[in-house]
């Protein structure tokens, strides 16, 4: 099975919060009320939250990525 | 012309623009080799791209090339925006060896298989632009290039330069960057694959068809082969730019550029996304990318700003991270609300108007935005200000307290060009 993480459109996102609140095992807010995502691996037991922050959101902004996606980065200082 | 014996390859030995006839004269016609042949000679040379990212150049135009074969055409962009505001590198190189840069750029398109060739640059760089034309009506007129090459002018505006962005604005669009991926590589200008490269980096590319990879390499590094561009400025007796093999140090670097005015104390690494390090603690290193790496600092764009201990690093920083606030695309929150705020408070420690725990906040606040907007902006930004804060640890309590040093009603050090509104 592939392994996926989910990630968050930045430019999508407009700080509803539904996110940290339907997925709060892998979100947190920041003090602006945009989403930190945890960027590791969803595992089985907590896709059933993610799906529910994917569906939930108002800007349709989250979505989940295969983990060795090209090009995806986790963090800044991951090679691009 | 014995190019191979000196560190001094991009740059002509006397300060004259090269029309045709002179850089003909010089170089010859352009090389023309078989795209793997290109494509294998980048990748023995080891150059990497010059942009600020030291990303493999072999790798990228061999990446464009494989989505190319199958979807059939590409575009190919050469980056002169220079948006960096303490370079000039590429201006000077565009200025003084345009067909150089040309010839890389007909050469990367030859190799990965592009139509539409552009090259792009900003509004603030009119002077480039017009060269670029010269040059451009130049090679037409006498048939040596087999291409038309567009000239794209973007906004002033410091996030105009990054790779989303320009494709962006080559497409018609805002000159804002897009969520990656898709990356321009995979889809680009127009959706297609597109290949954006720095100018110093076509320029080297374009040597290295000429002259070969081993040649490439017989100055510099293993690691960091060749040479590279540098801006030199601050506290030094002639600013400007220079061309440095990447084993040369700092210090050596900037003696060239006439040395000290004092006794240096911190230098400027790498431009407003660059960072902060003691002059001691980095004079005797090369600018080779594993020697810098190992005192927390990269080459970036370049850029190498000398500051002496009258400097006033607190007021240097506070302009910066006011200005790269003020340049967001206004897109990702993290980052357009993040890094507003986050200068506001720097300004208010430097002014002597916050609390001490103002202070951890700067520093929670910068961890926090990393990697949070759709480009790399506010990462940038708060490696510049992570660099500050440690480096200038000591000023930065004495402003906490105090709200100002002995230095800070100088005047500044680091250049903050006039940028504009709009996105066009």
């Amino acid at each position: 099975m592939v392994r996926v993480r989910l990630r968050v459109d930045p430019i999508k996102c407009k700080a509803h919060g539904m996110c940290g609140e339907l997925f709060p095992e892998r979100i947190r807010m920041d003090d602006w009320g945009y989403p930190v995502i945890d960027p590791r691996a969803l595992s089985d037991d907590v896709l059933e939250h993610a799906r529910r922050a994917i569906d939930d959101c108002p800007r349709a902004a989250l979505w989940v990525e295969p983990v060795d996606e090209p090009g995806a980065r986790v963090r800044p200082d991951d090679s691009d | 012309m014995d190019v191979g014996s000196t560190a001094q390859r991009l740059l002509p030995a006397r300060p004259v623009p090269e029309d045709l006839d002179a850089h003909l004269a010089g170089f010859g016609p352009r090389a023309h080799l078989e795209p793997g042949a290109m494509l294998d000679a980048l990748d023995a040379s080891g150059l990497r791209g010059r942009g600020g990212a030291d990303f493999p150049t072999g790798v990228k135009w061999r990446a464009v090339r494989d989505h190319t074969k199958r979807g059939g055409d590409a575009v190919v962009v050469a980056n002169a925006a220079e948006c960096e505001p303490a370079s000039f590198k590429d201006r000077f190189l565009l200025t003084y060896r345009p067909h150089l840069v040309l010839d890389g750029l007909e050469c990367a398109a030859e190799t990965v298989g592009a139509r539409r060739v552009v090259i792009y640059t900003t509004k603030s760089h009119s002077d480039v632009e017009a060269a670029l034309r010269a040059a451009i009506r130049e090679r037409r007129r006498r048939a040596d290039s087999d291409r038309f090459i567009d000239v794209v002018v973007g906004p002033n505006r410091y996030v105009a330069g990054e790779e989303t962005a320009l494709v962006s604005r080559v497409s018609g669009h805002l000159a804002k960057p897009k969520v990656v991926p898709p990356r321009p590589f995979q889809s680009g200008v127009d959706r297609l694959p597109t290949l954006v490269q720095n100018v110093e980096t076509l320029a080297h590319a374009a040597l290295i068809a000429r002259f070969g990879a081993p040649w490439f390499r017989s100055v510099g590094t293993e690691r960091s082969p060749g040479t590279a561009l540098l801006t030199v400025s601050g506290a030094v007796r002639t600013p400007g730019v220079l061309e440095a093999a990447c084993d040369t140090t700092v210090g050596a670097i900037v003696d060239r550029a006439g040395g000290v005015d004092g006794e240096p104390a911190t230098v400027l690494l790498g431009g407003y996304f660059g960072r902060w390090v003691l002059a001691e603690r980095i004079w005797n290193n090369t600018i080779d990318a594993l020697s810098l790496q190992s005192v927390g600092a990269s080459l970036g764009t370049g850029v190498l700003v000398v500051a002496t201990a009258t400097t006033c690093g607190i007021s240097e920083t506070d302009r910066v991270l006011t200005f790269l606030a003020g340049q967001t695309a206004g897109q990702c929150g993290p980052c357009h609300v993040g890094l507003p705020a986050i200068a506001e408070t720097f300004h208010k420690v430097a002014t002597g108007r916050a609390r001490p725990a103002a202070i951890d906040l700067l520093v929670r606040w910068s961890h926090d935005v990393r990697g949070r907007g759709a480009c790399r902006h506010p990462d940038g930004a708060m490696l510049f200000l992570a660099s500050a804060m440690d480096v200038f640890a000591a000023d930065l309590r004495h402003h906490l307290k105090n709200g100002s040093c002995r230095f800070s009603g100088q005047r500044p050090l680091l250049p903050i060009p006039t940028t504009e509104a709009g996105w066009w």
